[in-house]
């Protein structure tokens, strides 16, 4: 069996538990002064990758990468405290990058760094593109298994991902090198154990800038105008049965 | 806009849900399926009221309309033999409903279980949420205003109607239900918000608002109320000050009696108590709303307070810790003060077996891989995220360096947060899920506040009541936890039935326990009708008098919330 060397993209997003709110000028949501956090899809991702290398899967690194800027740092910093090796940081502090611009500097990370395996979240939470792992898999010409809610790696570099599909599960076969992405079922994350967030201090994190990879990256979409979602109608009170039923009538449900 | 520091608790209890939902399915074990299908969601108290948040009289009304148990809870005057209904009281006839209808008008409304059958719809109003209580009380009045409130007080004392005044009914002592027929007189329907300074942070309401509203609104403008409990799904404000609630905030912010500037009452005779005073300071005279905090509702009715509320913090951070033995865990909150200083918000205490437990009843995992006896929940709340976080890393570094703690977490991001607070405040739930619980609340000097676990555990097994595993046995565990940094406890007796020889063997020992170590028999959760009798172990004689001639002077009929409080031999 090959040594899997894992690469695990994480973004920090606007925190799972955050009500977003549109900005006022209506181009974008706030995200000044709001908390964030990992994308919950990295975390399976991280997860897994943690747990391929504990069920005793010969794996010889784990890097976690994450673009953007410098607050990243700490995104990865907590991705290393719950198991990644070490990791790597594309500082990029005025342009969000789109989907195909991460992953046409995915596809550079992978052949630099040599990675067999990239376990990625099915999407972000906050733009909920779903498309990166797409991407990369057709810029690397590599086999995907989308949505992976279990996957097994055999002696012979054969891996089995079982996905969730409409009505069941789907169950695919492709042989490394291979991309993931991950679904919720996947697995339970960890939580950062002080010990570890102490260790993943000392580990190496590595900052480069889009110029080192010589490509442009230049957003290709222009958000028009952000809305919030109309507000929910609050529901009504009747005072008795009767009261439903003239209700119901007038509503013309009767 | 500010973090949501832990008000979006729906959050969690869908996924706590969820997990457990699932997990009843995936392995039916032998007990869970015994129990009635609702009994597997945890927290249920708390989902109605967050699925019914539009009102808050629905959540009361969802109480009643809960499937009823299979085994009905006894009536607390058989479980009691020892209390007589006060015969001066009237029995209520068709003439008061009448004239309480009239007062009510068409904005309240009442359950009238005087000149109907309206059995059902009481039951939630007459059973306290432990189901250890159960009065008998065949009417119920929601008033809207005060003078609705007066009106009714007026006839009641002319006609020496006994009252229950009644707000969430989440009280653990029996305090919030009737014993005999005392109309209950719901604070359910005042739920208003009747204004809110953004300046001074002074927060005026009615008595009804639900905790976590108040503290929703309040988020929502930067500012947080200075108390949090397990509960704040359905208690309201008016309760919680009438119980002078101390909860999980108490460390940081303090007690209500500081944090309550003005309170509005109703009198036994009808009197409206106006004190609604919105400014902290106020040397004049006696300070009487002061006996309103912590009188459970045994001198007036509150209608409406006035709360100084504090700025929200918008960094929050939540360590979970490992410790090895409880000597380690009173260091681990010595250096929490030192490090953390200003910062620190909560350091809560969980002994194993309280994990273990919530773990059990909730099917859910503990954030640690190994077993500990003791864990710690430690939460900072301050201005500025990076200093904050400094800070920690300091105090974390600190006491995994000198091995004070074994192992610990540091919640990522929100959700951990909400997770990490549910093992501790799931633990009384979960104290609860096997059958029911005998709840102590315990004022203890730190050095010795644990030591009353081990020794309740020892006598609950030189009784041979107590196995773990067999069923024939009423108590399945003795576990400990607690708010460390209030030097309180919280012992919980996890039965698998009621049995008075438990209680027996608890009461009063429990309470001599305390005494000699100059505790409080009651931190946080009163009297009311369990302690009445217990009150001799934690004030002297002179003390009780002097209450008895407060409760004399306020309500000389003696209808208001009777046989209970101060009232006791």
């Amino acid at each position: 069996m090959s040594k899997l060397r894992i690469l695990v993209p994480v973004k920090r997003v606007i925190d799972y538990a955050v009500k977003p709110r549109v900005n006022k000028a209506q181009t974008a949501v706030e995200k000044n002064n709001v908390k964030h956090s990992m994308n919950p899809f990295d975390e399976l991702s991280i997860e897994e990758a943690v747990r391929l290398r504990e069920a005793k899967k010969p794996v010889e690194d784990i890097l976690a990468f994450s673009a953007g800027p410098a607050k990243c740092q700490d995104t990865l910093r907590t991705a290393m405290a719950m198991g990644c090796d070490r990791a790597l940081h594309v500082v990029e502090e005025k342009q969000e990058l789109e989907p195909l611009g991460v992953a046409k500097l995915l596809q550079k990370v992978v052949e630099d760094e040599k990675r067999n395996l990239v376990i990625l979240g099915k999407q972000s939470i906050d733009d909920d593109a779903n498309q990166t792992g797409q991407m990369l898999a057709g810029l690397l010409n590599w086999p995907q298994a989308t949505q992976a809610s279990k996957v097994e790696i055999d002696e012979s570099d054969n891996v089995t991902v079982t996905r969730e599909v409409d009505g069941g599960v789907e169950t695919l076969r492709a042989k490394l090198p291979m991309i993931i992405t991950t679904d919720l079922r996947l697995n339970e994350p960890r939580y950062a154990s002080l010990p570890n967030i102490m260790k993943a201090k000392k580990k190496p994190l590595e900052k480069k800038s889009l110029k080192d990879y010589g490509l442009d990256v230049e957003n290709r979409l222009k958000t028009v105008k952000v809305q919030e979602p109309p507000p929910r109608q609050g529901g009504g009170k009747v005072e008795d049965v009767d009261g439903m039923i003239a209700k119901l009538k007038e509503l013309g449900a009767l | 806009m500010p973090p949501l520091n832990r008000c979006l608790p729906a959050l969690r209890r869908i996924r706590l849900a969820n997990a457990t939902f699932e997990r009843s399915i995936a392995r039916q074990t032998p007990r869970l399926p015994a129990l009635p299908a609702y009994a597997l969601l945890p927290q249920r108290r708390w989902q109605h009221a967050a699925t019914a948040s539009a009102s808050q009289e629905t959540s009361n009304e969802d109480e009643a309309g809960q499937p009823t148990p299979s085994k009905q809870i006894k009536y607390t005057s058989d479980s009691y033999p020892d209390l007589k209904r006060d015969s001066r009281f009237k029995q209520l006839d068709e003439a008061d409903v009448k004239h309480f209808k009239e007062i009510l008008g068409s904005s309240g409304s009442l359950i009238d279980g005087v000149t109907q059958d309206a059995q059902d719809d009481l039951e939630g109003y007459n059973a306290d949420w432990m189901r250890k209580y159960r009065g008998q009380a065949r009417l119920v009045l929601k008033p809207t205003t005060k003078e609705q409130v007066s009106g009714i007080m007026k006839y009641c004392n002319e006609k020496m109607i006994a009252v229950n005044p009644q707000g969430g009914n989440t009280g653990l002592v029996g305090g919030s239900v009737p014993v005999f027929d005392e109309v209950v007189i719901n604070l359910g329907k005042m739920n208003k918000i009747r204004s809110f300074d953004e300046v001074s942070g002074v927060l005026v309401a009615d008595a009804g608002v639900i905790l976590e509203e108040a503290d929703s609104y309040l988020a929502e403008r930067g500012y947080i109320f200075p108390l949090d409990l397990g509960a704040k799904g359905t208690c309201q404000l008016g309760g919680n000050v009438a119980t002078n609630a101390g909860g999980l905030r108490f460390l940081r912010y303090g007690s209500l009696h500081g944090n309550v500037l003005g309170v509005e009452a109703v009198l036994p005779d009808g009197r409206i108590f106006n004190d609604l005073f919105t400014l902290p300071k106020n040397n004049t005279g006696f300070d009487l709303k002061q006996l309103f905090i912590g009188a459970e509702g045994t001198i007036g009715i509150i209608t409406g307070i006035s709360v100084h509320c504090p700025q929200r913090s918008p960094a929050v951070n939540v360590a979970y810790f490992g410790l090895d033995s409880y000597e380690k865990t009173q260091q681990a909150f010595r250096e929490a003060k030192k490090k953390l200083g200003e910062i620190l918000s909560a350091f809560e205490m969980m002994d194993g077996a309280a994990q273990k437990l919530y773990a059990k009843a909730n099917g859910a995992k503990l954030p640690l891989e190994g077993e500990y006896p003791f864990y710690c929940l430690v939460e900072t709340s301050g201005s500025n995220g990076e200093h904050d976080e400094a800070k920690l890393n300091d105090f974390l570094e600190h006491v995994m360096g000198e091995e004070i703690v074994a192992d610990g977490v540091v919640a990522q991001d929100e959700t951990q947060v909400q997770s990490l607070w549910a093992c501790r405040e799931g633990i009384s739930e979960s104290s609860q899920h096997f059958g029911g619980v005998y709840k102590y609340d315990l004022s203890i000097p730190l050095p010795e506040l644990y030591d009353l676990v081990p020794a309740t555990r020892q006598r609950m097994e030189d009784e041979g009541l107590l196995d773990a595993e067999d069923d024939a046995k009423p108590v399945m565990d003795v576990v400990g936890y607690g708010h460390m940094g209030d030097q309180n406890l919280h012992l919980n007796v996890v039965m698998r039935r009621y049995d008075k020889k438990v209680e027996a063997a608890l009461e009063p020992w429990v309470y001599e326990w305390v005494r000699e170590r100059q505790g409080s028999i009651s931190a946080e959760h009163g009297l009311g009708l369990a302690k009445r009798n217990y009150v001799g172990y934690s004030r002297d004689e002179e003390m009780i008098k002097l209450m008895r001639q407060i409760k004399q002077l306020y309500d000389p009929n003696g209808i208001m919330n009777p046989y209970k409080y101060v009232s006791g031999g």
